[in-house]
């Protein structure tokens, strides 16, 4: 028990339900099943075989597919509990953990309700209502006239006050319309004047107030945990500047940015904050932080949040056991003074989406999910927080997040460096998914060194955003390396028959040398060819895994290699045996002239060639991509059951685009390309003949 | 240039050296170097083909020599040809005037990944490639040669045609090669590569052949072209439309594999060689893997949904259960409703042949019983085992399919499956109805091993189909009572079981190593069908 915050021999429940589904149910399930409390699980009809389903000790179904009658139905759920004679509920994030109602709702059927009090959630809940209560309590807020500006020197006064530079926004304002920035008064007349025109030009409501621009925006939030006997602790700060389109992304802790000082006050503000509202249980502040370290209040979450590994990781607690044990009743026992970090911790969210085409969220099948190995030794810590498995289907009823990824070393930069190999060892297939983005970004120089906003990824990944991984020369080189030690293991295998099972595992016959063309296709970036050469020896007797290979790639010094062939999960370990470094690479399809090999996340399109095949091959047509047909028809007689486009619609290749149900099957129809919808034929429920069109694209 | 023409010029040119530099420079050249000079330039000119010209015309096009694809296909230095100085005889129309050694075709033998194999590549740099007597007589003398020695033939087909100033001499010749593609059929597998045009009588040979690859955009395969067509039928129509690698692997089921281009189309064809024995009385090569028998696959228990109406990729399951993942699909585009490939479990190949429930719900149609019957065959003429992955809820039911004839087409499925003596390994997935039940491998069509997963369902139909008909009319409570009994009783695999119909109900994810095991009891199956001359399948 690495929480030292209680201590009790019994366990504070018997029996807690979780209100909710996917990695947060699993994760709660764990800590009570450590903490010898029965669990019980909530599950929708689509969810009957989720995984954390089987988490839980018993399980509940609460309702069809739709969250609203299923994780949202408090009638349900309370009923589960008389049920399953649950005591408590702990309600994860998302769902019903900052819903007020659900709170006094289990207030008055003298059920616990494993968060704070419906008092705080409410009051935390409004955001005006939070900002009163916050300045009240002596918290920083953006410095700001909340009233409305009439005059041009009403502007001067104000924006000298609050202190430049200042953001003058319309009150109506959207899309950067009637938004300016002020760096002293004459900007600020003038800016009042301009953008109170175009506001009245755009929106008809010329009302423009002002407040304080914070430069260099971060996001950092300060964790606390409050009892019910009034003693609230902060701990170390979590960084979550990483953020696409106010979603977070990456999240660490501590922050590379907060001096000791910083966190201090700042944790001291987050619990009066909380003390003004008489909180207990787990919560979080966020706070906005600028480049010179003045921070400024924005909301207070009244739950659990996704990233709370991190700080678990950096501080020792289970921050789940401790929400349990307040909730009981229980009292904090630990001192502030004895909370620091220790260490580095990291998090990647890993989202079912495709970050090739804008983060579009990707449904179906977890043909493969391997997650990496999790372990805790000297070195630090790899978790992983999911709520999958082989097998999972990832639905449209859901969240999209697949799990998270949390590593946690002594420096900031081992931890980037332990993430980066568990995203390389990371396979998902089936349905895309974002890892070869957040690995790229462990990769950024700008990342790496620490100097974060919430516009990072904006800055880094303009329009039309990313693409995909761009090879490095040295990356570039392993690659190659590894492709022509998969091609000459499979060459052997394919030239070295066996007659007996016993053969079948041995790799003795793996041998020869070749001069190789390797060529490279990313999804972005140049192809890169390399020349090499390869020869294989014959390893050595009773090592049943590695031939050796010697790679000599163009002009450089040769290099001896190891490597296995692929796992059937497809991942290949290459291992530098001088430097004793290890790439892993996974391998997805083996082609007629090479292989799909996906290297840090992002696939490479790999052809291998000899010296007279790569002259040869110079013959051959440009392959231009073909248009697809315009129109999209029926494969089979059926009956058309649904639509997800309209017309006019902008549609993605591969994107559901109708089902037709035929032999009382669901087929769903795809998006031949990229195109906008442009007339729709049929309509829902018609009979389709075969071959009938539904739909033209332009 | 190839290494062994290489070595011959060499070896002229040493001679020649020898006597310039001799001490005997006045003495006139000795009739054996004549013959050797006049040689090396007959097998210069037979390195050339159609010529320099010919051959940039042909680069141009996106397409390789004769002998620069046969560089690809096999490995290297390798290839051994035969009749490289043969001519052809005719001697009308300036013919005798037109003669280039080996005529318009490159034949011979060579190995892939070091087993033997003959093969024949067209050359549409003489004389467009067109067949001559000679032409004939020499892809003759391979097919002749490969059926002695119990080896496969690959065809590279680029041909304009017959040579219409032979007449009927070349037409005796596709004839000739006609009767030896019958005979080879089921002796030794052949293959035909389409680079080129591939027209008239020409097709015939290709479509004797066990599997057809063509190259996308620069190959095509029709009766009559587009001219011919204009005037009988009035209908304006291109080559591609007409014939083009996407009509065929699409449409007509013609062609089993299209590739991008040339290297990619032979290098398929190495792929596909792979899996496949040399002759008909040997075992496809075992080849060594990594992937152990005992690989359990948890996910294939959570792969096939629960709600029997929705659809799964039955690929997922095959590669789960193959070694490597390997799958190597036949005829991917056509058809989808059946799936035929060959992979290996522990490194013996075995032919898939797998309900797809993604199309058409996975039922049998006419295209897809002919695609499964024509692939069951050729497992069965070359003894691949045969893995049948069942998720079937039955044949097409419509008009077209009744008026296309889906009872003959059916038929040919349940014939081959019902003909075949190689190993058979069937297993259930989730739906095994009706007359579909019987022919996807069933126990009654003498499979050797038929297993079910625990969710499948083997009935005559659904249950409420099934309550439907039994009790025609019965009230609504009634009905749902009858149909939970129907469920019951068939809605599981617990009934075949019980009458032997299904061997055993297994775990999903022990399917791989029970197949490994069952496989390797089922090594020396004999089994084999009454004397006849041959049987009668509904064609």
């Amino acid at each position: 028990n690495r929480s030292f915050s209680v201590s009790a021999e019994k366990p504070p429940f018997d029996k807690i339900l979780i209100a909710n589904r996917g990695e947060i149910a699993c994760r709660v399930a764990k800590t009570a099943r450590r903490m010898g409390i029965k669990t019980v699980a909530i599950y929708s009809e689509a969810d009957a075989r989720a995984v954390h389903v089987k988490a839980c000790d018993e399980a509940v179904c609460v309702g069809p597919a739709a969250s609203s009658q299923s994780y949202l139905n408090i009638d349900a759920i309370v009923e589960a509990m008389k049920l399953t004679g649950a005591q408590a509920v702990h309600p994860g994030y998302g769902f019903l953990s900052e819903n007020a109602g659900f709170a006094e709702r289990l207030e008055k059927e003298g059920l616990v309700f494993i968060g704070p009090g419906p008092f705080s959630i409410r009051s935390m809940g409004d955001k005006i209502e939070s900002k009163k209560l916050a300045i009240q309590a002596g918290v920083n807020t953006i410095p700001g006239q909340l009233g409305l500006i009439l005059t041009e020197s009403d502007a001067v006064r104000v924006s000298k006050a609050i202190g430049y530079p200042v953001m003058i926004k319309a009150s109506a304002g959207g899309g950067g319309k009637g938004m300016r920035i002020a760096h002293n008064d004459a900007e600020a007349a003038e800016g009042f004047r301009l953008s109170k025109a175009e506001a009245s030009a755009s929106f008809g409501d010329d009302r423009i107030f002002i407040e304080k621009f914070v430069q260099q925006p971060r996001h950092i939030e300060i964790q606390i945990i409050a009892d019910k006997h009034g003693n609230v602790l902060y701990l170390p700060e979590r960084e979550c500047s990483i953020q696409r389109r106010n979603q977070k992304v990456i999240e660490e802790a501590p922050s590379p940015f907060l001096d000791e000082q910083t966190w201090r006050a700042m944790g001291e503000q987050a619990v009066s904050l909380a003390k003004a509202v008489h909180y207990h249980s787990a919560g979080t502040v966020e706070m906005m932080v600028d480049g010179d370290r003045n921070f400024y209040f924005l909301e207070m979450n009244t739950r659990l949040q996704v990233e709370h590994p991190v700080t678990e990781l950096v501080t020792g607690f289970d921050l789940v056991e401790m929400m349990i044990r307040v909730a009981a009743g229980e009292k904090l026992k630990i001192h502030q003074d004895e909370i620091r970090p220790k260490g580095w911790a990291m998090e990647s969210r890993i989202y079912a989406e495709d970050s090739l085409r804008n983060f579009l969220p990707s449904v179906g099948v977890l043909h493969r999910y391997i997650p990496p190995e999790e372990y805790e030794d000297e070195t630090g810590v790899v978790r992983i927080d999911a709520g999958v498995e082989e097998g999972s289907e990832i639905s449209i009823h859901y969240d999209p997040m697949i799990g998270k990824l949390v590593t946690h070393a002594p420096t900031r930069i081992e931890a980037i460096n332990k993430m980066k190999t568990a995203l390389d060892a990371f396979v998902v297939k089936g349905v895309r998914c974002n890892i070869n983005f957040v690995r790229d970004v462990m990769d950024n120089p700008r990342f790496m060194s620490g100097d974060l906003t919430t516009h990072f990824i904006a800055q880094e990944y303009p329009p039309p955003g990313f693409r995909g991984h761009v090879l490095t020369e040295l990356e570039g080189n392993e690659l190659s390396a590894i492709a022509a030690m998969l091609h000459m293991q499979h060459k052997q295998q394919a030239s070295a028959p066996v007659y007996r099972r016993s053969d079948v595992m041995s790799p003795d016959h793996i041998i020869g040398e070749q001069e190789l063309v390797v060529t490279i296709e990313g999804t972005v970036g140049e192809v890169v060819k390399k020349r090499l050469h390869i020869a294989a020896r014959r390893p050595k007797l009773g090592d049943v895994i590695s031939t050796e290979f010697v790679i000599t790639i163009q002009d450089r010094v040769p290099r001896v290699l190891t490597a296995d062939l692929p796992s059937n999960s497809g991942l290949y370990l290459a291992k530098c045996t001088e430097t004793g470094m290890v790439r892993i690479v996974q391998a997805f399809e083996k082609t007629n002239s090479g292989y799909i090999l996906s290297m840090s996340g992002s696939p490479y399109k790999i052809t291998i060639r000899s010296e007279r095949l790569e002259e040869l091959s110079k013959y051959m047509p440009v392959k231009v991509e073909v248009d697809h047909s315009s129109h999209l028809c029926t494969p089979m007689p059926g009956k058309l059951h649904s639509i997800a486009v309209k017309e006019g619609e902008s549609v993605i290749a591969g994107q559901e685009i109708c089902v037709v149900e035929a032999m009382k099957m669901q087929n769903v129809l795809r998006a031949p390309k990229d195109s906008t919808v442009k007339k729709i034929h049929a309509k829902v429920g018609q009979n389709l003949a075969l071959d009938e069109c539904i739909m033209e694209f332009e | 240039m190839l290494p062994t023409m290489r070595s011959l010029v060499v070896g002229i040119r040493c001679n020649r050296r020898w006597f310039s530099q001799g001490s005997l420079p006045a003495q006139p050249k000795s009739r054996v170097a004549q013959f050797k000079e006049e040689l090396a330039a007959l097998t210069a000119k037979a390195y050339k083909g159609g010529g320099q010209e010919r051959i940039d015309k042909q680069h141009e096009k996106g397409k390789l020599t004769a002998r620069e694809r046969l560089e690809i296909l096999l490995d290297e230095g390798s290839f051994i040809e035969y009749d490289q100085l043969l001519e052809h005889r005719c001697a009308e129309f300036g013919m005798e005037k037109q003669k280039y050694p080996g005529d318009s075709v490159v034949t011979g033998q060579g190995a892939i990944n070091g087993r033997l194999v003959f093969v024949f590549s067209q050359d549409f740099t003489v004389l467009g490639g067109s067949l001559s007597e000679a032409h004939s007589l020499k892809i003759q003398k391979i097919m002749d040669k490969a059926m002695r020695v119990g080896a496969p033939v690959i065809g590279l087909n680029d041909s304009g045609g017959a040579r219409i100033q032979e007449g009927v001499d070349s037409l005796g010749g596709y004839a000739e090669i006609f009767q030896r593609n019958v005979l080879a059929s089921g002796v030794v597998p052949q293959l035909s590569v389409i680079m080129g045009p591939c027209a008239g009588g020409a097709v015939y040979s290709p479509a004797l052949t066990d599997f057809i690859i063509m190259v996308e955009n620069t190959s095509h395969l029709f009766i009559t072209g587009p001219q011919v067509v204009k005037t009988v039928t009035h209908e304006d129509v291109t080559t591609a439309e007409l014939g083009g690698a996407a009509v065929h692997t699409k449409i007509s089921g013609v062609a089993h594999l299209s590739a991008e281009n040339e290297i990619d189309a032979l290098q398929a064809t190495r792929r596909l060689f792979n899996f496949l024995p040399l002759n008909n009385k040997e075992q496809a090569p075992r080849r060594y893997t990594q992937d152990r028998r005992d690989r359990q696959e948890l996910s294939l228990g959570r792969i096939v949904p629960d709600d029997p109406n929705t659809p799964y990729d039955m690929h997922e399951i095959i590669k789960k259960i193959v070694d490597d993942n390997d799958f190597y699909e036949i005829m991917p585009a056509y058809a989808q409703n059946i799936i035929c490939g060959f992979a290996r479990l522990e490194g013996r190949t075995v032919g898939v042949v797998g309900n797809q429930p993604l199309h058409l719900a996975g039922c049998l149609d006419i295209d897809a019983s002919v695609k499964g019957a024509r692939f069951v065959r050729f497992c069965d003429c070359f003894n691949i085992p045969i893995l049948t992955m069942v998720d079937v809820p039955g044949f097409l039911p419509g008009l077209s399919q009744e008026q296309g004839g889906i009872i003959r087409n059916g038929a040919k499925l349940l014939y081959a499956y019902a003909e075949a003596t190689v190993p058979k390994l069937t297993v259930i997935t989730r739906k095994a109805y009706g007359g579909a039940y019987d022919v996807m491998a069933s126990k009654h069509l003498r499979g050797d091993i038929n297993l079910a997963w625990p969710n499948s369902e083997i009935a005559v139909m659904g249950a409420a189909g099934a309550v439907n008909i039994i009790f025609r009319g019965l009230d609504g409570s009634r009905t749902k009572a009858e149909v939970e009994k129907y469920e019951r009783l068939f809605a599981n695999p617990l009934t075949a079981a019980r009458r032997g119909y299904i061997d055993a109900v297994i775990e999903p994810h022990t399917t791989r190593t029970r197949l490994c095991m069952e496989l390797d009891a089922l090594l020396h199956k004999q089994l084999s069908n009454p004397w006849k001359k041959h049987g009668n399948i509904p064609l």
